[in-house]
C-alpha cells in the first residue's frame, strides 16, 4: 500500500484539530444530539405516539427546522411574521444552541439512515393517498417522501399526528407555506389531505 | 517515497493518541475496562447502554434489586386510572441486549479505595470506573412516619407497590372524602410531581367521586411550574384542589396513621386517604459508601459526574448534586449519557469533552391538558449551567389545540424515554 508522506502529514493534522476541538469549542455532536433522544428515540428513532424521526434528515431541514424553533418568542406558540416555526416546547430548546452546534447536530442527524417507523394508519386512506402524493406531492417530495436530500424533510415512517400538527399549522396560516405547496394544498379537500397524511405515515 | 504498510500507520496513529491524552498517562494502554453500574433507574439504565452504545470492548456490569422497574414518570395516570401500572413497568432485557450484565442483588458496600462493589448476595465486583445511580432514600422529618405508616399512608415517591396501595385507597374511598397530599420541602425527586399529582387524583375524584376534594399540605410556600399549577386548579378543578402554602399552615410534622391525621404543628386534618411524601436525600447506598456531603446528596465534577468525595466514582440522577438541573427522570437520562462519555473517554485514555444537558418535563394537569417545562445545560467555568436565553415553561395563555398536543408529546417523551434508557 503506497502512502504520501504529505497526506500522512495532513491526517496527523487533522487528528490533532479534531482533539483540540473536543476539548476546548463545547460539547461534541454526538453530546447534543443524543440529549434529543428522551423524546426523538435513541439515535432519532421515535417510537411515538408523536415526535418525528430525526434519523437520516438532511442537515438543510435540521438548521431550517432548528432557525425556525428558534425564531419563535418563548412565551408564543406561533409567530408567522417572524417566519418563526410553531411550537409547543421547540422554541425553548432551540435557544440553547448556537448556529454552529445547530448544524453539527444536523450533520449528525444527516449521516444516519433514514429511519421510517411502523407508524399505525388508516390503510384505505394510505391507499387513497397514493394517488394524491403522485399527482400534488412528489414534485418536491421525493421518493414517497423518504428522501433526504430534496430538503423537505422527512415525511415517510413518521409520526402521524406530528404530520397532522404540521399540515394544520400551515392550513391556520401560522406557518408559511412555499408558493408551490399553497398552490396543491389548496387544491385538495380536508378528506384528501388527511388521506395523503395517511399515506405518507404508512411508508416503510 | 516510503512504503507505509496498514499495520505502520496504525502504530503512527497509536503514538499520535498517546502524545494527545499526554494529560492521562497511566490509563493509557489500560487493558482492563470493567464498569459496575449501581442501580438500575433511569440513570444507571442509559449509562449502562450509552456505555456499550459507545464502545462495546467495555465490560458493564449493572446492579438492580428488582427485576423490574417501575417509572415514577406517568405513575400520577395510575392514581387517576387512566393508565394501567404495566404501562410504566420495564425490564432489563434491552440492556441485556446491549451486552450489558444485569445482576439482581442489591449492593452492600462501594469501596472506592480497593475499587470493589460487594452485594447482600455475597458476590464482589471489581471495577475501573463505578457508577452510581441510587435514587433517593427518606428523611424521618415527620414524626410517626414509620414503616407501618407508610403502608397506611404511601408516599408512592418510588413507584410501584407504593403506587397500587395508593390507588386502591382513593378507590375505596367514600364519595366526600378528602384525600390530604403532604408535599415534601425542596430538594426532592420530581419538583412538580405532587402538583401534577394533585390534578390527576382531582380528575379522578371529578369523574367518579364529585363530592370529595384533594387538600395539599406544603412545606413550602412556591413550588415548580407555580403559575401554571395555580391556573389549572382554578380553571379545571374548583372544587376539587384546595392548596394550603407553608405560611398558611401547610408543613406537615407529624402523622397519626391509626386515625389518618395529618399533624401541621399541633392542628389536626383528618383525612379519608392520606399521601404523605417525606423530605428526601440521596439513596441509602451512596450515603453508606461516604459519597454524600452535609446536604445528604452527592457532590460531583460537572465535566464527568465524578463524585468528589470518591475518586472513580460517579453519581448521576437524584441522588448528586447538578444544579441547576432538576431532580427529574430527563435530567437523570442526560446525565447518564454525560457520566457514559466521560467513562468512556477515561477507560480509553482520552479527556472527556464538554458536556451538553437537556431538561424536559411535562406535567398532564387536566383532560388534554398538558404543561412542559425545558432547559439546555452546559459547563461554564467548570460550574453546570443554564444556556443563556434557553429554556423556560408552557405559555400560560397557549391555546387547547397547543395544550393537546402537549399532552400527544408527553406521551411520546414517556415511551421514547423508556426506550432510551431501558430499549
Amino acid at each position: 500500500m503506497g502512502c504520501n508522506r504529505k497526506a500522512l502529514v495532513a491526517l496527523i493534522g487533522s487528528v490533532f484539530m479534531v482533539g483540540t476541538t473536543q476539548v476546548f469549542a463545547g460539547p461534541s455532536a454526538s453530546a447534543m444530539a443524543n440529549t434529543c433522544a428522551g423524546c426523538h428515540g435513541t439515535n432519532g428513532q421515535s417510537v411515538g405516539p408523536a415526535s418525528p424521526n430525526l434519523a437520516g434528515m438532511s442537515e438543510a431541514y435540521f438548521v431550517e427546522a432548528m432557525q425556525g424553533f428558534k425564531k419563535l418568542p418563548k412565551d408564543k406558540s406561533h409567530a408567522i411574521e417572524e417566519e418563526a416555526r410553531p411550537a409547543t416546547i421547540m422554541n425553548r430548546i432551540a435557544k440553547g444552541y448556537t448556529d454552529e452546534q445547530i448544524e453539527q447536530m444536523g450533520a449528525h442527524f444527516a449521516k444516519m439512515p433514514v429511519y421510517k417507523a411502523k407508524v399505525p394508519h388508516d390503510a384505505a386512506k394510505a391507499k387513497a393517498g397514493a394517488a394524491i402524493y403522485d399527482k400534488s406531492c412528489s414534485k418536491c417530495h421525493d421518493e414517497n417522501g423518504g428522501l433526504p436530500d430534496d430538503d423537505a424533510g422527512i415525511l415517510a415512517g413518521q409520526w402521524l399526528p406530528w404530520l397532522q400538527y404540521s399540515m394544520a399549522d400551515y392550513q391556520s396560516g401560522h406557518r408559511e407555506m412555499p408558493k408551490k405547496m399553497k398552490k396543491q394544498v389548496e387544491k385538495l379537500s380536508d378528506a384528501e389531505i388527511e388521506s395523503v397524511l395517511n399515506f405518507f405515515a404508512s411508508q416503510q | 517515497m516510503a512504503n507505509f504498510t496498514r499495520r505502520k500507520f496504525i502504530q503512527a496513529a497509536g503514538g499520535i493518541a498517546a502524545v494527545s491524552a499526554l494529560g492521562f498517562p497511566a490509563i493509557v494502554g489500560a487493558a482492563s475496562k470493567k464498569v459496575v453500574i449501581v442501580g438500575g433507574g433511569v440513570g444507571g439504565a442509559t449509562a449502562a447502554k450509552y456505555i456499550r452504545m459507545a464502545d462495546s470492548s467495555i465490560d458493564v456490569t449493572l446492579i438492580e434489586p428488582n427485576e423490574h422497574y417501575y417509572t415514577c414518570f406517568m405513575s400520577n395516570e395510575v392514581l387517576s386510572g387512566h393508565r394501567q401500572m404495566d404501562s410504566i413497568k420495564v425490564g432489563y432485557e434491552g440492556l441485556k441486549g446491549h451486552g450489558v450484565n444485569v445482576v439482581h442483588d442489591t449492593v452492600t458496600d462501594i469501596d472506592a479505595a480497593g475499587k470493589m462493589v460487594k452485594t447482600a448476595g455475597g458476590q464482589s465486583f471489581a471495577y475501573d470506573r463505578c457508577i452510581v445511580a441510587p435514587g433517593i432514600s427518606f428523611k424521618d422529618n415527620i414524626e410517626g412516619y414509620d414503616a407501618a405508616a407508610m403502608t397506611a399512608m404511601p408516599h408512592a415517591w418510588k413507584a410501584g407497590e407504593q403506587t397500587v396501595i395508593l390507588r386502591k385507597q382513593l378507590e375505596a374511598m367514600k364519595d366526600g372524602g378528602v384525600v390530604g397530599i403532604a408535599a415534601p420541602p425542596n430538594p426532592f425527586r420530581c419538583p412538580p410531581g405532587p402538583y401534577e399529582r394533585a390534578c390527576q387524583i382531582a380528575m379522578y375524584l371529578q369523574e367518579h367521586k364529585p363530592k370529595s376534594k384533594v387538600v395539599i399540605l406544603d412545606s413550602k410556600d412556591k413550588f415548580s411550574k407555580f403559575g401554571l399549577f395555580q391556573q389549572a386548579f382554578a380553571k379545571h378543578f374548583p372544587n376539587h384542589i384546595e392548596w394550603v402554602a407553608a405560611k398558611d399552615g401547610g408543613k406537615v410534622t407529624r402523622v397519626d396513621a391509626a386515625s389518618n391525621t395529618l399533624y401541621v404543628g399541633d392542628t389536626a386534618h383528618k383525612v379519608d386517604v392520606a399521601n404523605v411524601i417525606p423530605a428526601q436525600q440521596a439513596g441509602a447506598i451512596a450515603i453508606k459508601a461516604g459519597l454524600t456531603n452535609d446536604s445528604g446528596w452527592c457532590p460531583i465534577d460537572g465535566r464527568t459526574f465524578e463524585s468528589t468525595m470518591h475518586k472513580g466514582v460517579h453519581v448521576i440522577g437524584d441522588a448528586s448534586v447538578a444544579s441547576p438541573l432538576p431532580k427529574s427522570g430527563y435530567a437523570a437520562n442526560s446525565e447518564g449519557k454525560t457520566a457514559a462519555a466521560a467513562v468512556v473517554a477515561l477507560l480509553n485514555g482520552k479527556e472527556p469533552g464538554d458536556p451538553s444537558l437537556v431538561n424536559t418535563c411535562y406535567s398532564i394537569i387536566g383532560p388534554n391538558d398538558a404543561i412542559s417545562v425545558a432547559m439546555v445545560y452546559d459547563l461554564v467555568d467548570g460550574k453546570l449551567s443554564k444556556v443563556k436565553g434557553s429554556g423556560g415553561l408552557t405559555p400560560k395563555d397557549s391555546s387547547p389545540e397547543m395544550r393537546a398536543r402537549e399532552v400527544n408529546y408527553a406521551y411520546s417523551w414517556f415511551e421514547n424515554i423508556k426506550h432510551d434508557s431501558w430499549g
